[in-house]
């Protein structure tokens, strides 16, 4: 019987949350508590993390892979994404960081959008939403990504590297990382481009805490991201 | 300068080689060859050290020592790159390897997709 009472929030069917783990310990039990609250089933990736992560997950309510011995983020990610997809109910991959910066309402909102407008990857953008305390020396970095990106890749996407994405079924059976370390960001632009998946962006925004600020990548970090994407787009014209 | 010609174009291959990225069993023999190349040239060069000279100024270098540094510089490069490539297919291996390790894990009885991470086509 309806009535009047504010029922739950909606838990959106056929979609799995994906989240890359690697020492994580001080926040993953709020971050899988978080999600899990929106989102039936949760994988959390334990990278070889030297901390009790992957114990903390699991008491949490996540599904956890462990690797022996630490990968990188992308490869995680790709672990995480192949045991969604074994189920076949699973229509949807949510990509999610393990540091509590991203929105969990907004992961649902995406996934809803992705239904809705029918896209096969749908790509959080903090540059559309808003965000607090970005220094400008990120964010000028952040910028020149962008545009090389553009030059790349021909996307047009306006936040070159955010955790927070949605992909179909189609695109994520794609996902094979051949770069090492955080390329997987630039790779999945290329995998995108490569496959002409249709993508879409959404606004979204990140919590910057003292704890995600320190894990966070350096600026200087950039120059390789230029590189992967420069050999990325070589290779593929080869 | 054929030298510069010479140069230029190993270089140009080289880059090529890295980015192509794929192994095939032609330029394994491609490989082979030039070991064998090198080792025979080797042989001849320290049997007779005219020769080098000689080679050398034909293809517009001063001495043949500065022929041979150029020779060893650009088989480095070679070697550096094939080194590289096999080291990333290893890597692409190995972490195949601790993937499937980690979902066998968590369901021994789940079957795993034989769609492995790295180049099928690599030999």
């Amino acid at each position: 019987m309806n009535d009047q009472r504010v029922s739950p929030p909606a838990m959106p069917q056929g979609a799995v949350v994906v989240i890359p783990m690697y020492n994580e310990a001080a926040v993953i039990s709020n971050v899988v508590t978080e999600a899990r609250s929106r989102f039936a089933t949760v994988i959390c990736v334990d990278d070889g993390s030297s901390d009790n992560s992957a114990e903390l997950a699991a008491v949490a309510g996540a599904r956890v892979v462990r690797h022996s011995i630490n990968l990188g983020q992308g490869a995680a990610l790709e672990t995480g994404i192949r045991l969604a997809l074994m189920s076949t109910s699973c229509e949807y991959v949510v990509t999610y960081d393990a540091d509590g910066q991203h929105n969990i309402d907004e992961a649902v909102d995406m996934v809803q959008v992705a239904r809705l407008k029918g896209v096969q990857v749908l790509l959080g953008s903090r540059f559309l939403g808003d965000h607090s305390g970005l220094s400008a020396s990120r964010r000028a970095v952040l910028i020149l990504a962008i545009w090389f990106t553009r030059l790349t890749t021909r996307l047009a996407v306006t936040d070159a590297h955010n955790g927070l994405r949605v992909l179909h079924r189609d695109a994520a059976e794609s996902i094979r990382f051949r770069l090492p370390g955080m390329s997987h960001a630039s790779e999945i632009l290329g995998i995108i481009a490569g496959g002409e998946f249709s993508y879409s962006e959404h606004p979204v925004t990140i919590r910057y805490t003292n704890y995600s600020r320190a894990k966070g990548q350096r600026s200087w970090n950039a120059l390789n991201i230029l590189y992967d994407l420069a050999f990325m787009s070589l290779r593929s014209a080869s | 300068m054929i030298i510069q010609l010479l140069l230029l174009g190993s270089l140009a291959g080289a880059s090529f080689v890295l980015i192509r990225g794929k192994r095939s069993l032609l330029s394994m023999l491609l490989r082979r060859f030039l070991t064998l190349a090198v080792i025979l040239v080797g042989a001849l060069a320290v049997l007779s050290p005219n020769s080098v000279t000689t080679v050398a100024q034909a293809v517009g270098v001063g001495r043949g020592t500065d022929l041979i540094l150029y020779v060893l510089g650009v088989t480095f490069l070679f070697v550096s790159i094939s080194l590289y490539l096999r080291l990333a297919d290893m890597q692409d291996r190995y972490v195949d390897l601790v993937r499937r390790l980690a979902l066998h894990e968590v369901d021994p009885h789940a079957h795993i997709e034989n769609e492995d991470s790295f180049d099928r086509d690599r030999p």
